[in-house]
């Protein structure tokens, strides 16, 4: 194995180890570490990336991990196209993201931890992306949820962002729980957890089934299904969903690193990763693509109304991450990983620009205290713009290409659910780019409707942060170029060069319907940015009326449809409950220490009632006597 | 056999302790550093002992044997195989701990409580080397003394009423087993050794009257539910060096009895009994788990999170399985570890504030940063998060338990979910939000208390990411264990000539 792979991990690790021990006494130059670690891996990504384009594949295992009778778990790599795509994406991100965090976090009190756990953060994404097994995938799974966890919590002083990271490594375990089984049930069927091994005997599964609760299932369906409960609790889809808005309580470069362009996509990971598995599964198929056409609507409709600019990106990222569950599901992985690609840098971009934003206005996220901030940040706005034009799908540009591609997938697989989901997913096009456009319109459009002591204050951000941003504009921008259709004349590098680990949906696709098709998807971007334009920048006064007139709907978007609010009074609240006063207070102190304690006071009653009989009145003592022999007497008699 | 290796090993601490007498008791600091001393040479002695291990055999090792009650064939016999060697290092490290966590916090009859301890160190030793019924049975009573004075006399003002509860409830169950011991002794053909006893068949009704007496006093010792109860009062009150061999140490002693004698010398009765010890430790994983979350008391809260863990421990026995057994092993030396590094750190706390609540803690991250830290790590290995030791055991039960009886890994895996909720809020409530007014200005860690946790911390991450060091002990032992359990079947089971079946 290359030196220069086995440093892709290894050198954030390194850097999170040295920063966090001894990054205290480098005070503000405890980035120059965990930059230059970054930076370095993400030279050695795109050696890796170079390598498998040019036809090298490597699987190999570093050291035996667990053993245990016939179960052998290694740490290995394993290095494919997938693999190489999922490096590029993380070690780029990540490095902007470092960078950017110099300029946003300037000053904060712990600087070093702050950066230390990114490299945490980086380090444990690459061994999921990295790991040729599942256990090593779910090494990583959990490691990543732990630096969310920190770093959602980052201010945890504040009570909001320490309920939040707790919040998020609790909901998540929900999900967790149900990769576990998979991973056991994995084992029990195939007797090992190694990628290899399971996907190349994945077709034992076929008419296999297993008893659940007395109902026969399909082994694979069943495995399917619950590593999808994993994705789902990852990557932030109903009903686990709760947690990634609350995370936006971190940082914003941690919201824009792991809440978006990276941690949150590893559901999709996982599921390209184990397409053989789920493709042999037409249930896990069909429920993949309708729970994220319903988790796409149901994020985009919230976001129509939030007024936190963070929780606005925060439920596009839900809606977004749906859509590449529709790719997924739909069978088009190629599709899905693609708007994981592209979506990881406009997102990105997003995220630093309302990072941005949130520093010109000192720390202000109320979208209702902005407007008009063109002028001041120009440069955050107009790469604000160009990931606004992404997002909403707009010829050219990156979101367009693997959005198109997913929603053409979808209208054409012979998947029940398909074209169900494809017109969920048209009518989301249009409610993304129109709060896309609202979010936009409302920062930097119109009068400024902050305090006078914030207008003063506004200018743009030092060039430590916006340097990032351009750069990942020009992402925002090109990254849809390596998957131009060949409708518009591009060679779909992309689905091939995929190929041979995601396969490749054949489908013969009229160009008739297609162009129809990708008319659609722009006409619904453009109708989305033009009403947007016309309700927030023609007549601002509209949606407040709008709003009163709708009232009840309103308040339903506003308050996230009360999810929150049900988990809390069904299921933490009960449990507590249950926990206080039927476990603790009658299960155990009630019935099990009254029995313990009852028992040495009934000895203790009879021991006393007993003792009575050793009155010393010896005439007591002789009817005693006398009471046994007659009785002994007795017994003979009748025993004879 | 050149040198009696174990005997050293047992009588070199009550030796030692009793050494300390001659000590006169103004001289504090001399009686510290004794101890000290005398429990790091007992941790080299150990480590000396796995050097020269041989992992590749199941058989007794470094064997000792010499008649002692030869009217009553009871030999003073020692030896230990991949099993016991795991848990005679731990024993040794957490007494080292121990000593290092009471060199302040123990101010009245110094010289007497690390007596106790060491004598105590020397019975556990013995526990884990004997191979003699009646040798086994004297040091698991000895046992009990020095814990019985270490609660009753340095423990909190609720003490007495912890301590006679603790004794009576273990004293109790090992009564039972005296009475299985000498059934035992009668139908085994008159022997009290381990390993010719498990050499022979038992008739199945012998097997689960017996079973049943080693039961009463291997679950009150780990304790299963519903025989916990013991456990938070005498963690509440203990000391925290108490605390910390209690959980470190003493309560492995009955999933290691479990080992020792049900395990392979009752094992039809144990496979027939199997299922309702997997109801019972699936009860424990969640009762416990869930409890952990009406708690107040942090030392309670752990108490109850030993009963959920323990409980794994259990269900990895009696999964009758490789991995099972082998993750049930490993989760017993993790739990020494994990929740003995968490009693000593809430000692620690407990030394500034003096006091238990939960409640009144909030905002220690900011006021002791390196502790909050170490805290993290044991957190995050209760919470069996992978890299850490915690989840490996779990993971290898699961296993076991999945490939056994699937529901039991099912509803065991969900301490996944209420793990992290009782542990991470607790974690919140101590650490996180604002400073109380309380915690400001607490001393930070001293440098003997960084050195008295970071053995634990190494220890979690070590296991964790190469747990092979470890289970490479248990491989042959435990692949011989389960044949011992397995081969044995009924149809090989003939009475002794001269023995009269049980009526």
């Amino acid at each position: 194995m290359p030196a220069s792979l086995l440093a892709i991990p290894l050198l954030p690790l390194a850097s999170f180890v040295v920063t966090l021990l001894v990054g205290k006494r480098w005070g503000a130059r405890a980035h120059w570490l965990p930059i230059l670690a970054v930076l370095v891996a993400f030279c050695c990504a795109l050696d890796a990336f170079f390598r498998v384009r040019s036809g090298v594949i490597i699987n190999q295992d570093i050291y035996t991990w667990l053993q245990s009778g016939s179960l052998t778990v290694s740490i290995g790599f394993l290095v494919d196209q997938l693999t190489a795509v999922m490096l590029i994406v993380v070690t780029s991100v990540s490095s902007l993201v470092h960078i950017y965090s110099v300029g946003y976090m300037k000053g904060e009190e712990g600087y070093y931890r702050f950066f230390a756990y990114l490299s945490l953060f980086t380090f444990s994404m690459l061994m999921l992306v990295l790991g040729n097994n599942f256990l090593q995938l779910f090494f990583g799974w959990e490691a990543v949820g732990l630096s969310s966890y920190l770093l959602i919590g980052f201010y945890f002083n504040k009570q909001a962002a320490a309920d939040a990271g707790k919040k998020a490594f609790i909901v998540n375990r929900f999900g967790d729980f149900g990769l576990l089984i998979g991973l056991l049930l994995i084992f029990t069927l195939f007797g090992s957890l190694h990628y290899q091994e399971v996907f190349s005997r994945v077709g034992e599964l076929e008419h296999q089934a297993i008893s659940l609760l007395g109902a026969p299932v399909n082994a694979a369906t069943l495995i399917a299904l619950l590593l999808f409960c994993g994705a789902i609790g990852k990557s932030a889809q109903i009903p686990l969903h709760v947690w990634l808005p609350d995370a936006m309580e971190g940082p914003t470069p941690v919201s824009a690193l792991i809440h978006a362009a990276t941690m949150v996509t590893a559901g999709v990971f996982l599921i390209a990763r184990c397409n053989p598995l789920f493709s042999l599964s037409a249930v896990a198929l069909n429920l993949i693509t309708v729970l994220g056409a319903i988790t796409a609507l149901f994020a985009a409709t919230i976001a129509l109304v939030q007024t936190d600019i963070k929780r606005v990106v925060a439920y596009s990222t839900v809606s977004q991450l749906a859509y590449m569950f529709i790719g997924c599901g739909v069978g088009a992985y190629s599709a899905g990983i693609f708007h994981l690609f592209t979506h990881a840098y406009f997102k990105a971009l997003l995220f630093l620009g309302c990072g941005s934003v949130i520093l010109g206005m000192h720390h202000e996220q109320d979208v209702r205290c902005m407007g008009g901030l063109k002028r001041h940040m120009p440069i955050t706005y107009w790469t604000f713009l160009l990931a606004s034009l992404s997002i909403a799908g707009i010829p050219g540009l990156a979101g367009f290409f693997s959005k198109d591609e997913i929603l053409l997938m979808a209208f054409n697989t012979d998947l029940a659910t398909g074209k169900f989901a494809w017109a969920i997913g048209i009518l989301v096009a249009f409610l993304t780019a129109f709060y896309s456009f609202r979010l936009l319109f409302l920062i930097f459009h119109g009068e400024f409707r902050g305090a006078e002591e914030q207008r003063h204050h506004l200018r743009e951000s030092p060039g430590v942060v916006t340097w990032p941003l351009m750069l990942l504009a020009v992402g925002a921008v090109a990254a849809g170029w390596f998957g131009v259709p060949a409708l518009l004349g591009g060679g779909d590098h992309w689905a091939h060069f995929l190929e041979p680990v995601l396969g490749h949906p054949q489908m013969h696709v009229p160009a008739v319907t297609e162009g129809l098709l990708m008319g659609g998807s722009i006409l619904a971007g453009v109708c989305g940015i033009g009403l947007a334009f016309y309700l927030y920048h023609l007549k601002p006064h509209l949606p407040g009326l709008l709003a009163e007139r709708l009232t009840l709907v309103h308040r339903w978007l506003l308050h996230k449809y009360y999810v929150d609010e049900l988990y809390e009074a069904a299921l933490v609240k009960p449990t507590l409950a249950f926990s206080r006063r039927v476990v603790l207070r009658i299960v155990d102190l009630a019935c099990i220490e009254g029995m313990v304690n009852g028992l040495p006071r009934i000895i203790g009653l009879a021991a006393e009632r007993l003792r009575r009989l050793q009155d010393g009145q010896v005439s007591h003592y002789l009817a005693w006597m006398g009471g046994g022999a007659l009785v002994l007497v007795a017994v003979l008699l009748i025993g004879l | 056999m050149s040198m009696p290796l174990l005997s050293i090993l047992i009588f070199f601490p009550i030796l030692g302790g009793l050494s300390l007498l001659c000590v006169s008791r103004q001289h504090i600091a001399t009686i510290r550093t004794m101890a000290l001393l005398v429990s790091l040479v007992e941790l080299c002695l150990t480590l000396t002992l796995v050097l020269l291990f041989d992992r590749s055999t199941h058989e007794m090792q470094f064997v000792e044997q010499s008649p002692w009650i030869p009217a009553l064939h009871v030999n003073y016999s020692l030896g230990i195989d991949g099993i016991s060697i795991l848990f005679l290092l731990l024993t040794a490290l957490i007494i080292v701990l121990s000593v290092l966590v009471s060199w302040e916090s123990i101010g009245s009859k110094v010289a007497e409580f690390f007596i106790a301890m060491l004598l105590l160190e020397g019975a556990m030793m013995g526990v884990f080397c004997a191979t003699d019924c009646i040798l086994f049975y004297i040091f698991w009573e000895a046992m009990l003394i020095p814990m019985f004075l270490i609660i009753g006399i340095w423990g909190g003002p609720n003490r007495i009423y912890a301590t006679i509860k603790f004794f009576l409830y273990t004293l109790v169950g090992s009564l039972l087993m005296l009475v299985g011991i000498i059934i035992l002794y009668e139908y085994g053909g008159r022997t009290f050794d381990i390993r010719q006893l498990a050499e022979q068949a038992y008739p199945l009704k012998l097997q689960l009257v017996l079973f049943w007496a080693f039961f009463a006093a291997f679950a009150v010792k780990v304790p299963m539910w519903p025989v916990h109860t013991w456990l938070p009062d005498a963690h509440t009150e203990a000391p925290t060096a108490g605390s910390v061999i209690l959980a470190g140490v003493l309560i492995k002693m009955g999933a290691y009895g479990f080992l020792r004698f049900s395990l392979p010398i009752l094992p039809d009765a144990t496979q027939q009994m199997a299922l309702p010890m997997l109801v019972l430790s699936v009860i424990a994983i969640v009762y416990g788990a869930i409890i952990c979350l009406a708690q107040t008391d942090l030392k309670r809260l752990i108490a109850y999170s030993s009963v959920s863990h323990m409980g794994f421990v259990t269900l990895g026995l009696f999964v009758l399985n490789q991995r099972g057994l082998e993750g049930s092993i490993l989760q017993m030396i993790n739990h020494g570890i994990v929740t003995g590094a968490l009693f000593l750190a809430v000692g620690m706390v407990y030394k500034r504030t003096h006091t238990r609540e939960i409640a009144a803690y909030g905002g220690l991250a900011s006021v002791m940063p390196v502790y909050a830290g170490f805290f993290l790590l044991l957190t995050l290995a209760a919470v069996g998060l992978p890299g850490t030791n915690g989840f490996i055991g779990e993971f290898l039960i699961l296993l076991g338990g999945f490939e056994c009886q699937p529901w039991s890994a099912v509803i065991a895996a969900s301490s996944l979910i209420l793990g992290a909720w009782y542990m991470l809020w607790l974690y919140q409530r101590i650490f996180f939000g604002a400073v109380k007014a309380e915690m400001v200005g607490l001393a930070q860690l001293s440098p003997r208390e960084i050195i008295t946790l970071a053995p634990m911390a190494i220890l979690i991450l070590w296991i964790g990411l190469y747990p092979n060091g470890l289970l490479s002990f248990l491989h042959v032992p435990v692949a011989h264990l389960l044949n011992q359990v397995h081969g044995a079947g009924l149809s090989g089971a003939a009475l002794l000539p001269g023995v009269a079946p049980l009526p």
